[in-house]
Formats: C-alpha cells, sequence, structure tokens
C-alpha cells in the first residue's frame, strides 16, 4: 500500500485553547480509517487542516503523495483529490442531481454552463461507482440515503482519492448504513482511502482497518480495528474505565402505571403491548424507522393511533394533544435536542418553565414576579446544572449541560412517565454518566421511564427490562442481567 | 439578587428599580439611551431653548402615539417570528367603519343615544379588526403560509375592501369627543398619548407576564421546539396576529381622530417606519427577541429627530433619511465591535 | 406522455398557467376588447415597469435576500438622468448608460451593507430606501420634471402597423425593454455559472462557501442587478408618464414583490424561474384588466388582486402540506 497522506507534528491555538498537539497521522490509498474522539478532541479541527479551511501551527507538515506543505488551501487541498463530505452533506437541495454531482462546473470566472457536459460528468461519477439515480431529480425529493449518494458522487467526480466522511452514518436505517458500507468496499477497491469520522462505536469497528483516537487534542493512537471492541474504544476516548451496571431489582409487586394494548398506527407501528411498572426503566432498542419514535409520539399524544389503548393508572386515555400528555403526568425527551428538544436561542430560564407556563400562573392570568427565577433556580441546583446565569441562552451550555436543562422542564411538570429518546446523543461519554444518574435517581422516586435508544450497551446497562422493536413490531424482551450485547445485536438487526 | 436590602426587592421602590434595571442592563437599551442623550444634546445646543419649550415637548407628544401604537402592532408579530405588513390598511378599513358609523348615525341623536352610537361605533371597528386578525392568524398559524406573503395578501385585501367600499373618498366631521381623543390633552397630557399608554402597558405585560407572551418569545426562535414542549403554538400564533390587528384598530382610531377624517389610504408610508422602529429598538427581525421598553426609547429618538428637524426648518423627507441611517448604524455596532475586537 | 404530465403538475408555472389559460378563454369569450391587438399591447406597455423590476427582485429573491429599496432607486435614476438629458441634451445611449449607473452604484450599497455588516436583507433595504426616497425629496424638493427631450418623449416605435381602424400598433421603448431584461434574467440564471452559482446560495448558503463561491461578489452582482433593471425600468417609466415625479414610485415595491411571489418564487431563497414571474404579472395583469373590461369598478379591482394572492399562496401552502402528509416528522 502505498501512502497517500502524512501529517507530522500537527498542532492549532485557538486564542488561548490548545485544540491539536504534535498530531501524527498517515492514511494509507485504499485504506479505510476511523477517527474517533469525543466532541472538543480535536477531530474537527483535524479536518479542517486536512482540507485547508485552517492552517497548522508552524512546525506541522503536510505530505500528500510525496509532496510536502506546510499548510494547504481549499484549492490545493482539492486539487489534491481531498473531499470532505459533511455531516449535512452540503448540497444544494433546490438544484438536480445532475447539477449537484458536476457542480464544480459553476466554479470559475464568468462562463457558460455546458449543461451537456454536466450530465456527462455526473453520469460517469455515478457509473463509477456503480450508483443509479434521476438526474433530473431535485436533491430535496431524495431520501438522506440517497443524498449522501449524490455528496459521494460529487466526491467522485472531483477525482477523490481521499474521502473524508463526517458522521455519515448518523440519520440511515441499518439496511441504508449496509448499502454505504458496501459502497465503502467498492471505492475502496479503487484504491479511494475513506476515513470515517464518528461516534457511534459499533458502527465504527465493523468497516474499519484502522483506527485513531484523539483525546483533548492529542492522538492517543492508531490501532488495528480487529485489536479494540466499544468498551476500549471508550475507554481510550475518555481515558476513564466505567462500569455501567444497574442494580437487579424486583419490581413485580410495583403498581403498573402504564398500559398499551394493541396499539397500531398503519405505516408506524402494529400491534404494540406493554406494561410500565412505578420506578421501572424499560428499554426500547431498535434500529433508526423501526417505529420506535412514532411509538413515543403516540404515547405523547402527538401521533393518534388508529387502533388499541393506553391505560394510564388504569384510566384510559385518548390524548388529542401533548398538552393533554403532559397534564395525565406523561413527558417526552425528544432525539432531536438542537430543534425539538430546546428552543437554543431563548434563555436556559425560559426553556426550564416552558412546559409549565400555565401552572406559573397566579391571579389575573400572570406569572408572578420572581416565580419564574425560584423555579429555575431550584431545577438548576436539583439537577446540578452548570451555569453562570440562567438569562444566557441555552445553546451557551455544553451538551450534557443542555440535556439536563431538558430533563428539567420536564421534571418541572411532575411526571409519572418519562419517555426519554435517545437521551445521550451528542452528549461526551463523561457526561453521559450525569444523565443515567438523573434517570436512576428519577425511577427511584417512582417515575416510571421509558428509554429508546439504538445504542444497544445504552438501554443494556441501564434498564430493568429491554424491548426489541423491528418494523414496527415489538419483537423480543430481554432481562439485561440475563442477556448479552450479541444477543440483543441480533435481535434488533434480524 | 437575594442578599440586595428589603427596599429594594419589595414594595414601588422595588418596581422602579426593576424598570431602571431592565432599561439599563440590556445591551440595546443602553445603546439607545446613550443615543438619544447625544440627540438631545447636540439639538439643544443646536436649536436651544426651544427645543425643551413645553410646546415642542408636547407636540412630540401629540405625533408618538399613531407610530406608537402601529408600531406595537408590527412588534408582537415581529417578536413571534413572523410580520404584519397588513396594520395599516387594517387601521384605514376599521377607522372607515368607525367614521362611517359617526357620521350616518351620531349627528342628529342625542343623550344616551349619542354616546351609544360611538360606542357602537368603535366596537364595529374593533370587531372588523378581529375578523382580519383571525384570518391572518388562521392563514399562518393553521394553513402554514409564510407571514409576509399572509399579510401581504390581506394588506392588498383590506385595502381594496376600504377603496370599493368609500370609492377613495374621505370621510370626516366626527363627534367631539373622537376629536378630543386626538387633539384633546388631560393636565397638559394630550389624550392620544394617555391612549398609547393604556394600550403599551398591558403588551408590556403581556410580552413579560404571561403565558402567551413567554411562548411568544419561544416560537419566535423555533416553533416546532415550543410546540413538543406542550405549547399550542397555533393558537398563541393566531392571538398574535389578533392582537396585532386591534392595536392596529386603536391606531386608527387615533389616527382618525387627529384628522378628524378617515380615509383608504392614510399613513401608508408608516408601513416600513414601524419595521424600522422596532428593529430600532431591538427587535429581532428574525423572531424571538424584543421589549416594549427598547421599541419606547426606538420611537422617542425617532419622535425627537422628526420635532427637531422640524423645528430647524429641515424637510420631513430629510428626516425619513436620517432615520434609515440611524437603523443601519444601531445594527451595525455589534458587527463593527466585533471587528474591532470588542468582546460584547 | 403520462409521466410527462406527473412531472407538469408539480410545477408552480403549470397551475398559474392553468389559471391564465382559464381567465383568457374566459375574457375572450365573455368581453369584446379583451382577446384584441391594441389591448394587448396597451396591457404590455402598461405593465413593462413593474415586469422590469420583477425580473430584478427575482434574482435577489432566489439568492435568498430581498430588497425593498428599488423604487427609491428608480426614482432617483431616473430623477438625475432627464435632470443631465435636460441639461446636457444626451441621447438613447447615454441615459441608458447614466439610469444604469445610478442604479448600480445604489444597488452596491445595498450590497455592502448586507455582506460586510451582517445586517439582514429586508432591515438593510428598508433603511435604505428611506435613505435614498428621503434624500432625494429633500434635495428636488419633490419637484416634478414636466419638460423631458422631446426625441426622448417621442420614444421608440418599431415595426409601426396601422390596422383597419387606423389604430397603429408597434413595437414600443417599454415592451422592447421589458422583452429584453427578461431574456437577459433569463440567461444569467439559466445559461451562466453565475446564476447557477445564484440558485446555489439561495439554497445553500453554507455549503456555497464551503465549495469555494465568492459570496460576496455574487451579493455585489446581485444587488447591482437590482439596481440595473431599477435604472431601466425608470426610464421606461419616464417616458411614459411623459413626465418624472420624485414621489410616484415609492410604494410600488410590494406590488412587485407580489407578482414574483405569485410567480412562485419563495422568499427563502434557491426558488424561482423566470417563466414563473412572468406569469405572476400576467395573472395580476390580466386579472385586472378583465375586472375593468367585465364592468366592475375599478375601485374594487386592488380587493381581487389581495384575494387571489391569499388564496394562491393558500393553495400552495395546501399542496406542499399535503406533500409532506404522513412524514411525521417533518
Amino acid at each position: 500500500m502505498a501512502t497517500f497522506l502524512d501529517l507530522k507534528n500537527i498542532s492549532k491555538r485557538f486564542g488561548g485553547v490548545q485544540a491539536l498537539t504534535d498530531v501524527d497521522l498517515t492514511l494509507e490509498a485504499g485504506e479505510v480509517h476511523c477517527l474517533v474522539g469525543e466532541n472538543g478532541s480535536g477531530k474537527s479541527t483535524l479536518i479542517k487542516i486536512i482540507s485547508g479551511v485552517q492552517p497548522p501551527e508552524a512546525g506541522g507538515v503536510i505530505n500528500i503523495e510525496g509532496r510536502s506543505y506546510t499548510h494547504l488551501n481549499p484549492v490545493e487541498s482539492t486539487r489534491s483529490g481531498i473531499q470532505v463530505i459533511y455531516q449535512d452533506l452540503s448540497l444544494f437541495p433546490n438544484l438536480t442531481v445532475a447539477e449537484n454531482i458536476a457542480v464544480g462546473q459553476h466554479l470559475g470566472g464568468f462562463h457558460p454552463v455546458d449543461w451537456a457536459a454536466i450530465r456527462k460528468i455526473a453520469e460517469t461519477a455515478m457509473a463509477r461507482i456503480n450508483v443509479h439515480l434521476d438526474l433530473d431529480a431535485k436533491v430535496e425529493d431524495l431520501s438522506i440515503a440517497n443524498r449522501q449518494l449524490v455528496a459521494i458522487c460529487r466526491a467522485m467526480a472531483a477525482d477523490a482519492k481521499l474521502v473524508i466522511m463526517d458522521e455519515p452514518t448518523a440519520s440511515l436505517t441499518r439496511h441504508e448504513v449496509d448499502a454505504l458500507l458496501s459502497l465503502v468496499r467498492e471505492l475502496k477497491k479503487k484504491n479511494i482511502c475513506i476515513v470515517f469520522v464518528s461516534h457511534r462505536l459499533d458502527e465504527v469497528l465493523e468497516v474499519a482497518e484502522r483506527v485513531t483516537v484523539l483525546r483533548d487534542g492529542k492522538k492517543v493512537g492508531t490501532y488495528a480495528a480487529k485489536d479494540v471492541n466499544d468498551k476500549k474504544l471508550a475507554m481510550l476516548m475518555t481515558g476513564k474505565e466505567f462500569s455501567y451496571d444497574l442494580k437487579e431489582t424486583d419490581l413485580s409487586n410495583r403498581k403498573t402505571v402504564l398500559s398499551v394494548k394493541n396499539l397500531s398506527r398503519k405505516g408506524d407501528y402494529k400491534n404494540v403491548n406493554f406494561d410500565l411498572r412505578e420506578g421501572e426503566i424499560l428499554g426500547i432498542t431498535g434500529l433508526l424507522g423501526s417505529g420506535r419514535t412514532e411509538l413515543a409520539l403516540s404515547l405523547f399524544g402527538m401521533n393518534p393511533p388508529d387502533e388499541g389503548e393506553i391505560k394510564l393508572d388504569g384510566k384510559t386515555l385518548a390524548l388529542k394533544s401533548n398538552r393533554e400528555a403532559i397534564d395525565n403526568g406523561i413527558a417526552y425527551v425528544s432525539e432531536d435536542r438542537l430543534t425539538l428538544g430546546l428552543v437554543l436561542e431563548q434563555p436556559i430560564a425560559a426553556n426550564a418553565i416552558v412546559t409549565i407556563l400555565d401552572k406559573l400562573k397566579g391571579a389575573l392570568g400572570l406569572i408572578p414576579l420572581g416565580a419564574r427565577e425560584s423555579t429555575v433556580e431550584r431545577w438548576v441546583k436539583d439537577l446540578s446544572i452548570k451555569v453562570s446565569n440562567t438569562g444566557n441562552a441555552v445553546k451557551t451550555l455544553s451538551g450534557g449541560n443542555q440535556q439536563r436543562v431538558v430533563l428539567a422542564k420536564w421534571m418541572a411538570t411532575n411526571p409519572r412517565v418519562l419517555i426519554l429518546d435517545s437521551p445521550t446523543v451528542g452528549v461526551d461519554i463523561l457526561a453521559k454518566d450525569g444523565i443515567y444518574e438523573i434517570v436512576r435517581g428519577l425511577a427511584q422516586k417512582g417515575v416510571a421511564v421509558i428509554m429508546i435508544s439504538d445504542e444497544i450497551p445504552e438501554v443494556l446497562y441501564h434498564s430493568h427490562r429491554i424491548l426489541v422493536m423491528r418494523q414496527g413490531r415489538l419483537t423480543g424482551e430481554f432481562e439485561p442481567h440475563k442477556s448479552s450485547e450479541d444477543q440483543i445485536r441480533v435481535a434488533v438487526n434480524a | 439578587m437575594s442578599n440586595e436590602p428589603a427596599y429594594l426587592t419589595k414594595g414601588p421602590d422595588a418596581v422602579l428599580m426593576r424598570l431602571l434595571k431592565g432599561l439599563t442592563h440590556d445591551v440595546t437599551n443602553r445603546r439607545l439611551i446613550i443615543l438619544l442623550v447625544a440627540l438631545v444634546v447636540v439639538f439643544g445646543l443646536l436649536i436651544g431653548e426651544r427645543f425643551f419649550s413645553q410646546a415642542t415637548v408636547q407636540s412630540m407628544a401629540f405625533q408618538l402615539p399613531e407610530l406608537g401604537i402601529l408600531s406595537l402592532a408590527m412588534m408582537i408579530t415581529l417578536v413571534s417570528g413572523g410580520l404584519n405588513l397588513a396594520i395599516i390598511s387594517t387601521a384605514n378599513l376599521c377607522a372607515l367603519t368607525m367614521a362611517y358609523i359617526m357620521t350616518t348615525h351620531v349627528p342628529g341623536a342625542e343623550g344616551f343615544i349619542w354616546v351609544g352610537w360611538q360606542i357602537i361605533a368603535i366596537c364595529a371597528g374593533l370587531a372588523v379588526a378581529a375578523v382580519i386578525g383571525l384570518l391572518n392568524g388562521f392563514v399562518i398559524a393553521y394553513l402554514g403560509v409564510s407571514p409576509i406573503l399572509t399579510t401581504l395578501g390581506t394588506m392588498t385585501m383590506v385595502k381594496g375592501i376600504a377603496i370599493g367600499m368609500t370609492r377613495g373618498n374621505v370621510l370626516s366631521g366626527l363627534p367631539e369627543p373622537i376629536v378630543f381623543i386626538g387633539n384633546g390633552t388631560v393636565y397638559g397630557i394630550p389624550t392620544a398619548m394617555i391612549v398609547f399608554a393604556i394600550v403599551a402597558i398591558p403588551v408590556a405585560i403581556m410580552l413579560g407576564r404571561t403565558p402567551t407572551g413567554a411562548a411568544t418569545y419561544m416560537i419566535g426562535s423555533n416553533e416546532k421546539a415550543t410546540r413538543y414542549s406542550g405549547i399550542d403554538t397555533k393558537r398563541v400564533i393566531l392571538r398574535v396576529y389578533l392582537i396585532s390587528s386591534l392595536l392596529a384598530a386603536i391606531a386608527g382610531l387615533v389616527m382618525m381622530a387627529r384628522f378628524n377624517s378617515a380615509n383608504a389610504s392614510y399613513a401608508e408610508s408608516y408601513l416600513l417606519v414601524t419595521i424600522l422602529a422596532a428593529v430600532l429598538g431591538g427587535v429581532d427581525p428574525m423572531g424571538g427577541f424584543g421589549k416594549i421598553a427598547g421599541l419606547i426609547l426606538s420611537l422617542i429618538i425617532l419622535q425627537v429627530i422628526s420635532s427637531a428637524f422640524n423645528l430647524l426648518n429641515f424637510s420631513q423627507f430629510l428626516t425619513l433619511a436620517i432615520w434609515g441611517t440611524i437603523l443601519v448604524a444601531v445594527m451595525a455596532v455589534p458587527n463593527i465591535r466585533r471587528r474591532l475586537g470588542f468582546a460584547d | 406522455m403520462h409521466d410527462l404530465f406527473q412531472r407538469l403538475k408539480r410545477r408552480h408555472e403549470f397551475w398559474l398557467a392553468s389559471v391564465i389559460a382559464v381567465l383568457v378563454v374566459y375574457l375572450s369569450i365573455a368581453t369584446q376588447g379583451f382577446l384584441t391587438l391594441q389591448n394587448l399591447f396597451d396591457l404590455l406597455t402598461s405593465y413593462a415597469f413593474l415586469g422590469i423590476l420583477a425580473a430584478g427582485l427575482l434574482v435577489v429573491l432566489i439568492s435568498g435576500g430581498i430588497d425593498i429599496s428599488f423604487t427609491a432607486t428608480a426614482s432617483i435614476a431616473q430623477y438625475i438622468t432627464m435632470l443631465l438629458a435636460n441639461k446636457y441634451g444626451l441621447d438613447w445611449f447615454s441615459v441608458f448608460a447614466i439610469a444604469i449607473i445610478v442604479g448600480l452604484v445604489l444597488g452596491a450599497i445595498n450590497a455592502v451593507l448586507i455582506d460586510r455588516l451582517q445586517i439582514s436583507s429586508i432591515i438593510v433595504s428598508i433603511a435604505t430606501l428611506n435613505i435614498f426616497y428621503g434624500l432625494l425629496v429633500f434635495v428636488t424638493g419633490g419637484k416634478y420634471i414636466y419638460s423631458l427631450p422631446s426625441w426622448f418623449g417621442k420614444g421608440i416605435y418599431w415595426f409601426e402597423y396601422v390596422d383597419a381602424e387606423e389604430i397603429s400598433y408597434g413595437l414600443n421603448l417599454q415592451i422592447l425593454a421589458l422583452f429584453v431584461m427578461f431574456t437577459i434574467t433569463w440567461l444569467l440564471l439559466n445559461r451562466t455559472n453565475i446564476g447557477r452559482q445564484i440558485y446555489a446560495l439561495g439554497g445553500n448558503r453554507e455549503a456555497a462557501q464551503r465549495l469555494g463561491f465568492n459570496v460576496f461578489r455574487l451579493n455585489i452582482l446581485v444587488y447591482c442587478y437590482m439596481g440595473l433593471t431599477a435604472g431601466v425600468a425608470s426610464l421606461i417609466q419616464a417616458q411614459l408618464a411623459q413626465s418624472v415625479a420624485p414621489t410616484v414610485l415609492v410604494g410600488k415595491e410590494l406590488d412587485v414583490l407580489a407578482a414574483v411571489v405569485l410567480g412562485g418564487a419563495s422568499l427563502a431563497g434557491g426558488v424561482g424561474t423566470v417563466l414563473g414571474t412572468i406569469l405572476g404579472l400576467a395573472l395580476l395583469a390580466i386579472m385586472q384588466n378583465g375586472l375593468i373590461l367585465i364592468g366592475v369598478s375599478s375601485y374594487w379591482s386592488q380587493f381581487f388582486v389581495g384575494l387571489v394572492i391569499l388564496l394562491s399562496v393558500s393553495a400552495t401552502a395546501l399542496s406542499a402540506r399535503r406533500k409532506r402528509k404522513g412524514n411525521l416528522i417533518e
């Protein structure tokens, strides 16, 4: 194998913050390489240096196919065959597939458009990696998976020799991930080097030959993929050993809080049955598209079921809105914290009380002076949210603290049932523990918790019981202390 | 906050302190106060005593309410992440409705009936405003049309109704109590100013102290996340446009009272000025931010410039140009500070 | 064939054209005056001003911005141009050159404020509308210019044709300018890389930056193009009105916006076509013309315009919602 890219002594400082310190990285042609690390570990800075967006500090050397640079600019980087596919894909939704793939034709000074050439380039790029898409379809009408194909074709059209994919599997279903992985094998055959940047550890190991771990801007090491596993990577990324276990508890004498019978909704899920007891943490795992989020939204009154019934404390609920669900003591932490969970621009305080505005209301329909502050202060203290000022925008917080604000706003509603949809997405491994601790505390106080996640370890180590959801049906039930990750994984992917 | 002396947290002093604190705590307000003081000093030096005379101050107080109430109507929709281009046409149609009833039924009536018709007229104007507001709110919240397009349509339609009904004519000759709203004074304070205060205070309370107000700010930044938090966002948006429309009707009443007449196309040049005033007052044109205190400061600044230019015998059009310049300048401040390396 | 229909059905232009076709058929049968060459020419002539501005605004909207200062730009352009024309004589080429240069300069001011100071385009253009307009009326004292150079007053009249009733038709300055500006706009948007960059910018600004598009240059180009169209429009309007008034154009900016938006352009950017804009304008023109022809008082025409805008945007929103239905997590 020939070395395509060789980085030596790459450092980067932003103001007073040392983002990267003396990182070395070698990428071979035709290799699949994974770059993993926590938020803030320096992954994105490293990508920016490779793509020429940022220069490294003096002393660093970038070797591309034998040529040596002290820094790159975006044009040199592209010309050398480096293509970055960002998580948002950087496509133009309003333009056609052909135009997106051949968008490089639009660069440069004022010149006429050669539409025939654009089609030709797009066709050639698709043919190279055996992809078939309608050239005239608008990108906004494509599925996420197909958009990703367009982005990869665009990299092909630009003669990529190194394709860096930032979190490529984050919003794909299992089936789509498989298709992506076979495409990656195709690229590999063409001697193209692929770098995956990911924090989803199980998928990382499936495709990679080598894994490079970054922590606090330093390289921890490069490992052969077969020599590491989830747990070891987590330890390398955080520098901490974790013990996950939740104590085995007998809940059979607890009262049933929520009871779901024969619940169906066309196109989403079918014939769902389960009971949930006071103080129980019920894990539900399944792939993206398995109906898990749709089911959760039905319990939360935002996606009315066609058939079946939902009973809370023995009383049948016919929820018409999420307000009714909330008033009945059901709370829902969305999987999409950034656009659905929080109003990022608004103050921490406003976010923390948005669910109970009507409850705070006093005489004349006004919220009494100080009621806001005292409520917010209480939650900030209870959940030990690290804030300097609750008047600051919630986006100024770290992912972990943001998620605590989300929990605060739902705990304020005094829920009987708390539904957590992928509660630790985008939260650092270290901060995840804090979230689990809060959830355990709630369960101990008698709140019934449903924890939905596609990360199997999350449900395995943090719930009392696990249900597996597949293609809209509950297909399996597991007891954590008598099951292994592999058993559950088989059930999920069956 | 807890370790402050008691008189600062309780009683009327506390309210005043909160007010002052709120006014100066906010960066935008601080900038506006500095700008206002600077303007007063400059104009004071240029014009002299006349600038501070009772007549000048009173004339300012006469002029401010019209634009003020219209700006309130614009502002709350801006805060909710939308905007209402139909405020002027709503004000005019409502004024025409009121003027029609007042000019046909009030003359000749006496005593109780004389008063009754005037009240009925005002209620009819408000009712028209409510219909327009509900239409705007329904199309925006429930059909999901963008506010700018919806209100562009209703603006044209409402003005069309006003023109169609009146054939572009002016209705004039209003009863005395109505004229008093526009031109009278109570203890030296123009009645219109009192009307402005009467509407501005509830709007401020609505935005600052009620669930609807809190929800309006949240919706302005992210409607979907607010909906996921259990807020009936559609109903809040409907309410915002209803209130905006009712405020426009009150502005229509004040305008009609001041001119002693109503017409389909009065005050049209105010439409974009209300956005200017709101944005200058710290309202984020993208939604989610903006307080009444800032808006009032901005209105005072605009009025001070306008009145001073009037005293200096400058054209009112130069006033427009300066208003525009000030808007750009104030909006540019954060960016320029950033470029000069100041932390905000 | 079926496939073609399926594709057409999804185009905004298709529905707009259908509505216009129905309107045209109805008016042709119901009225004598609609389907005459003279009426057609009159319509084109009187809507040329709005049409040319609509072409410019379309480009701005596609780029993801908005401009409402163009009526003030047009007022300044026509005032300066006609002032100079009266003083120095000049010819057709020079007057257009001057009007266009004024438009370009004022457009560039908008672009620089929007791009360099990072203020939203709607706020900048509200401010510059007031600044441009206020200064114009202040400096000119609001005085009209009634006497225009005689060659300008006569205008251009090509391919003159006199029919049996001795009514003459011809390709006049307004129609010519309208066609030229629409053609240039179409070529710019569909046949040059810069036009495609403008679409791309409106579709995904961040991606455009990452790909190395020069966003500042594009902004300059877009707002200058708007200025250019304002310059051209201002002259053909002055020629039609046979006078220059500093106060009559300002206030028409929302009419232009309505036409472009009816034509399917999105305020969010990235969407909109020249054909759609032409159809949007045609719908407004034919409807207002038709209402008068079928005897509705002209006082009511604005009401119907508003109604059509409201119905059209509601219908578009409803069909978009239907497309999304079933997709719960929007």
